[in-house]
């Protein structure tokens, strides 16, 4: 079965919205739109700093990733103008990993698969690694649900709990850096924040609580992801722009459908 | 023993210091106001009581196995958060259904479980809010500018009903204030901030020190008058619910305060 194309391409999809619907929740939230943009576009330069060192992609990925991550968090944690600051280092960060890509001998040929996404060409180690990292952010999510959602309601209030709000952002970045290790092959690196965002954004109008507004923005995801391969297959469109415009579509839904239940 | 105690208490902010040596006591079942001009570093002193702030100097001791419920001063749902009332109560703990709504039906707001935190009034937040810290079934309260955006009757409410919580639980009760008329009433003992403690004692005491008048000098005689006309007026009448009814008459003064104030 997983020797089909498409099953394979179906199950990395579905594997990365478990993931996303929660997070994205989370990047809604807490106003990490840039925040993820940051973390993604280093990814890029995780790629190149992997193909120059021989290591696996995931891994240089998710260090670069990871790196970003803390960085950010930790400027956020000291106050930094951080509207500039992200800015600056999303695409400070894409930038110089697409420098750094072209020096990479054969790397240019496939720049466009970690820019965009190759979801159709996905490896069964692919799925695993992507069902794996997906698996374990949302454990981490469900493990610390409680006092994640304390802390993003507010910081003072989490602490008088008893809750370190350090550890719970903590906890986030880390799971952004996993997510974005395993959107890189399904959506590429200018998309996983579009896939962490609109999904959340268009399960927000039909929620009255933070658990069903994270269901159904992993329900969203998962729709958006097997509507946009189909209609990659049938269109012949890239495949991870394709997902993401399925999403864009159903957030339109969701707005209108949230306006007209209002009037 | 005492429930929460500062110890020569001093914190820097950015290089700055905002309290120093501060020493004070909470005790069973007591309301203690914090009471100070804006700046005074009255949020900070809280935010050190409760550990969220690393003291320079000094320390604080908590009772062992201390129970604090914390009322925030501000808290924005922000509109992306769908979040109801009750799904509120059980942060981070959950709560049981009839548990969550005795709390609503105590704080007076039992309509309120289903609807979105970021609809309800400022008074019913407060009181929200209220209902969450009393779950954890606290030994002492800490809230911060508990009534900042009720109008006056909603103000006299919510310290009344703050009264009532503390009469029928035991709770100690230590909030911070900048209104001077109803907390004095409601308070057994104020102590004035202003970077470190300038005084202390019953209302009527402090009302009268003149430090306090130093802090509060300048247009506050409506509030002194007004603080005196109420007891004056309540010993007239009845000693045992003099406050409230303090309260009910209260609101031409109250106004005349505020203005003076400003």
């Amino acid at each position: 079965m997983l020797d089909d194309f498409l099953i394979r391409a179906s199950l990395a999809a579905l594997g990365l919205s478990l993931a996303t619907g929660a997070l994205g929740s989370f990047v809604v939230w807490r106003r990490m739109a840039y925040f993820g943009d940051a973390t993604a576009h280093a990814a890029i330069l995780g790629v190149a700093l992997a193909l120059a060192t021989d290591l696996p992609v995931g891994a240089g990925t998710l260090a670069v990733a990871l790196a970003m991550a803390v960085t950010v968090s930790t400027l956020a944690a000291r106050g930094w103008a951080m509207d500039t600051t992200l800015g600056v280092l999303a695409h400070s960060a894409l930038a110089i990993g697409l420098v750094a890509v072209s020096f990479v001998p054969g790397a240019r040929t496939d720049l466009q698969a970690y820019l965009f996404g190759d979801i159709l060409a996905v490896s069964k180690g692919d799925v695993g690694f992507i069902w794996a990292g997906a698996g374990l952010v949302l454990a981490l999510l469900l493990w610390r649900w409680q006092a994640l959602l304390t802390a993003t309601l507010n910081a003072d209030l989490a602490h008088a709990s008893g809750l370190n709000p350090d550890r719970e952002r903590l906890v986030l970045t880390l799971a952004l850096a996993l997510v974005v290790a395993v959107a890189l092959k399904v959506v590429g690196a200018l998309l996983i924040a579009a896939m962490l965002i609109i999904p959340a954004a268009a399960a927000r109008g039909l929620a009255r609580n933070p658990e069903s507004m994270a269901i159904l923005a992993t329900l969203i995801g998962a729709g958006a992801a097997l509507g946009g391969l189909q209609l990659s297959l049938w269109q012949d469109t890239p495949a991870g722009p394709s997902i993401i415009a399925v999403a864009a579509g159903l957030f339109v839904l969701s707005a209108s459908f949230g306006r007209m239940r209002r009037n | 023993m005492s429930l929460i105690e500062a110890k020569g208490l001093s914190i820097r902010l950015d290089g700055h210091e905002v309290l120093s040596r501060v020493t004070l006591r909470v005790e069973a079942g007591e309301i203690v106001t914090i009471l100070g001009p804006n700046g005074s570093g009255k949020s900070t002193l809280l935010r050190a009581l409760l550990g969220i702030l690393r003291p320079a100097e000094g320390e604080v001791i908590r009772q062992a196995g201390l129970r604090v419920g914390y009322v925030p001063q501000r808290l924005s749902v922000d509109r992306s958060l769908p979040m109801t009332a009750r799904r509120f109560l059980s942060l981070p703990h959950r709560v049981a259904d009839a548990d969550a709504a005795a709390a609503l039906a105590r704080v007076g707001v039992p309509e309120v479980a289903a609807r979105q935190m970021g609809d309800l009034s400022g008074g019913q937040f407060q009181r929200v809010l209220l209902a969450r810290a009393l779950l954890s079934r606290p030994d002492l309260l800490i809230l911060d500018e508990p009534t900042q955006g009720l109008d006056q009757p909603g103000e006299a409410a919510f310290y009344r009903l703050i009264e009532e919580v503390r009469r029928e639980t035991g709770v100690a009760v230590l909030m911070v204030s900048h209104d001077l008329h109803v907390v004095m009433a409601a308070s057994d003992r104020v102590i004035c901030l202003n970077g470190h403690i300038c005084c202390e004692g019953t209302p009527r005491v402090v009302s009268t020190a003149p430090e306090y008048r130093a802090l509060f000098g300048l247009g506050t005689q409506g509030a002194l008058a007004l603080y005196q006309h109420v007891h004056d007026h309540s010993h007239d009448h009845d000693h045992g619910h003099g406050h409230g009814h303090g309260h009910d008459h209260g609101h031409p003064h109250v106004q005349q305060a505020e203005h003076d104030h400003a």
